[in-house]
């Protein structure tokens, strides 16, 4: 691979558990919910994989999504149901996700539990496609749930601006009242979006583990949840918005590989803190261009 | 107020049953676990002193701060950030100052100021660009992160260069210990101090007024004719951050003398806590903070003694402001954090 190409690469891995993560939420927050929870429910899904991948990749996907399930649906429970204020409610659910998930690592695994190592998916290389020039190890050489990705972005787009469903989902976002009105059953469908949302989130982690680091940390989220949110607004509420400003980030990620690999010397905790510069900038910078469903975080 | 204390008492009960509970899930054992927690808190003058109390002065200050914020409805979650901020200014001007009162005083002074302007940086983001607090003040926290940990190899390195972290600050220049009270120092006055001035600010003055009118209906408030809304949550917002950094400015006078990167164990997200069971009032964050340092204090002695991951204590935490939501014994909201990124067109 060229220089270019693996910094591509790069960017599509960094990418990845941003775009899963980011997508989901972009589902919660038209449905009105602004779920900041999305950090612990992230690392909910890295342990659900961890524990799972004992019988195999498969059942460490599925239970990695099962795990940021379990974490959403008490948001959606006290959020939608109690009404409870959302940023509180999802403030204590990054918590419990933080502290319970650091407590069960530790009595699952003994105290140290570093040498813990989980076999990781391979790359698999599509036919032909992993052939073309730059952008072909990027976007097909990839573990195969970066495919996944490329079908859900545009699934979602034609689900929210093609289907009924859609359509009353971002009902909800802009006007509760008159979708209930209107027949649409908002609760239900809200506590709907969040689960939808805590899957996304909890599939983020699993690819943190199965597909990355094929290991567990405390905390190995590292701030996705709260960049995933951030990227919601950056890709103005819509999904191909949304994924690729999740690729903007997974550039951003790149770049210190970049400067690594040349031998430029810039103190390396720049690099580290650049994923946060970048995202207050690009906040900063989408003021004004994009609209928030007019009923979110109420 | 006396309801507070109410919530305060039965959350302390609802708290040890939820830890008995987990420990018993976990396959721990339940008492000699209890008692060791017992014993590394509240159970001898030492443990009291010089673990408990001196754990709740950071959590005081910032609690205080965090408590100040919310009240005004902005949702800063970066009391961590800006009390690292301020640790890391503290140092910095009390190594620079020749050792002394003088030199505490100044170090005191600069890291509130540090957590101040770290605060302005969400306060400008949120006035200027309409981003949220609620988002800047995480990534900030992150940032603040990797600065310490740039400033413990680079520039503020100690003399020998060996360890990520700064020199020792001379004893001249540390917060005096209060006489036979083991490692507690001055402080505890200084938290309680802080908090108490809030407090009684919040309740008699028209400032506090403003800031609790802006909380409870910023709408109302602004018809009313009564403020500038935007402007008394900025200054709740600046306010917060400069407790959080003296916080730091504290911790590294009167207990680390030095800069390091772990220097923090989440004492700004413990302080969100710990505001929020005090139901926003600064005087209960007082006790409050108390609870939860014994807490924490507590559950290092549980690891030590037996094992048990000090983790738990954050699951307990979450669990409890779960149960205040969802009880809704916290009888406030914090003000529509939306009407910002995106104005409605």
């Amino acid at each position: 691979m060229t220089g270019i190409e693996t910094f591509l690469a790069a960017t599509v891995r960094s990418a990845l558990p941003l775009a899963f993560a980011a997508l989901g939420e972009l589902v919660v927050e038209r449905a009105g919910i602004l779920n900041i929870g999305l950090e612990g429910i992230i690392l909910a899904g890295a342990l659900g994989a961890v524990v799972g991948a004992g019988h195999g990749l498969a059942a460490g996907y599925i239970s990695g999504v099962m795990a940021g399930v379990m974490l959403a649906s008490i948001f959606a429970l006290c959020v939608v149901w109690r009404r409870t204020d959302q940023i509180i409610t999802g403030t204590a659910i990054t918590m419990l996700g933080v502290g319970a998930t650091g407590s069960l690592y530790r009595v699952l695994f003994g105290a140290s539990g570093a040498a813990l190592s989980i076999p990781t998916s391979r790359p698999f290389q599509v036919p032909w496609l992993s052939e073309l020039p730059l952008v072909g190890p990027a976007l097909f050489a990839q573990p195969p749930v970066t495919y996944l990705l490329f079908m859900l972005a545009p699934a979602l787009a034609w689900w929210l601006y093609s289907t009924h469903a859609g359509l009353a989902l971002r009902a909800i976002g802009e006007a509760p009242a008159a979708a209930e009105a209107a027949g649409v059953p908002v609760r239900r469908t809200q506590a709907l979006a969040v689960v939808f949302g805590g899957a996304c989130g909890g599939l983020a982690g699993a690819v943190l583990v199965l597909a990355q680091a094929g290991t567990f940390a405390e905390n190995m989220s590292a701030g996705r949840g709260f960049i995933a949110i951030a990227i919601v607004v950056l890709g103005g509420w819509r999904p191909l918005g949304v994924a690729l400003a999740a690729l903007a980030f997974g550039a951003a990620t790149a770049t210190q590989f970049v400067f690594q690999a040349r031998g430029w010397v810039v103190p390396y905790q720049l690099f580290l803190a650049l994923p946060y510069l970048v995202t207050l900038a690009a906040l900063a910078s989408a003021a004004g261009r994009t609209r928030a469903p007019a009923a979110l975080g109420r | 107020m006396l309801r507070t204390t109410l919530v305060i008492a039965s959350g302390t009960a609802v708290l040890v049953a939820t830890l008995a509970a987990l420990l018993a899930l976990g396959g721990y054992p339940v008492l000699p676990a209890l008692a060791s927690l017992w014993v590394g808190s509240l159970g001898s003058w030492y443990a009291l002193t010089s673990g408990t109390l001196v754990r709740a002065i950071p959590l005081m200050l910032a609690g205080t701060g965090v408590a100040l914020a919310f009240r005004a409805g902005v949702f800063n979650v970066g009391a961590d950030g800006q009390f690292l901020v301020g640790a890391a200014a503290g140092v910095a001007v009390a190594l620079a100052q020749p050792p002394g009162v003088m030199a505490v005083a100044l170090a005191l002074l600069m890291s509130a100021v540090a957590g101040a302007l770290w605060a302005a940086i969400a306060a400008v983001l949120r006035r200027r660009f309409g981003v949220l607090e609620v988002i800047s003040t995480i990534m900030l926290n992150f940032v603040a992160l990797d600065l310490v940990s740039w400033l413990v190899r680079g520039p503020l390195q100690e003399p020998s260069h060996i360890y990520p972290q700064t020199a020792t600050l001379p004893e001249a220049s540390h917060l005096p210990y209060i006489p036979g009270a083991g490692r507690l120092h001055v402080g505890l006055v200084i938290a309680i101090a802080a908090a108490a001035l809030v407090g009684w600010i919040v309740r008699h003055t028209a400032a506090g007024f403003r800031v609790t009118a802006v909380g409870l209906n910023a709408r109302a408030a602004v018809s009313a004719g009564l403020v500038d809304a935007a402007q008394v949550r900025e200054r709740a917002l600046i306010a917060s951050g400069a407790l959080a950094g003296l916080a730091g400015g504290v911790e590294v006078c009167g207990v680390t003398f030095a800069l390091y990167e772990n220097i923090s164990p989440g004492y700004g997200f413990t302080a969100i806590v710990v505001a929020l069971l005090a139901a926003l009032d600064a005087w209960l964050v007082i006790p409050s903070a108390i609870l939860f340092a014994a807490l924490e204090a507590g559950a290092g002695a549980m690891q030590r003694d037996a094992g048990i991951p000090a983790t738990l204590v954050t699951t307990i935490e979450a669990l409890l402001v779960l149960a205040l939501v969802i009880t809704q014994t916290l009888r406030f909201r914090i003000a529509r954090p939306v009407p910002s990124s995106g104005a409605p067109t």
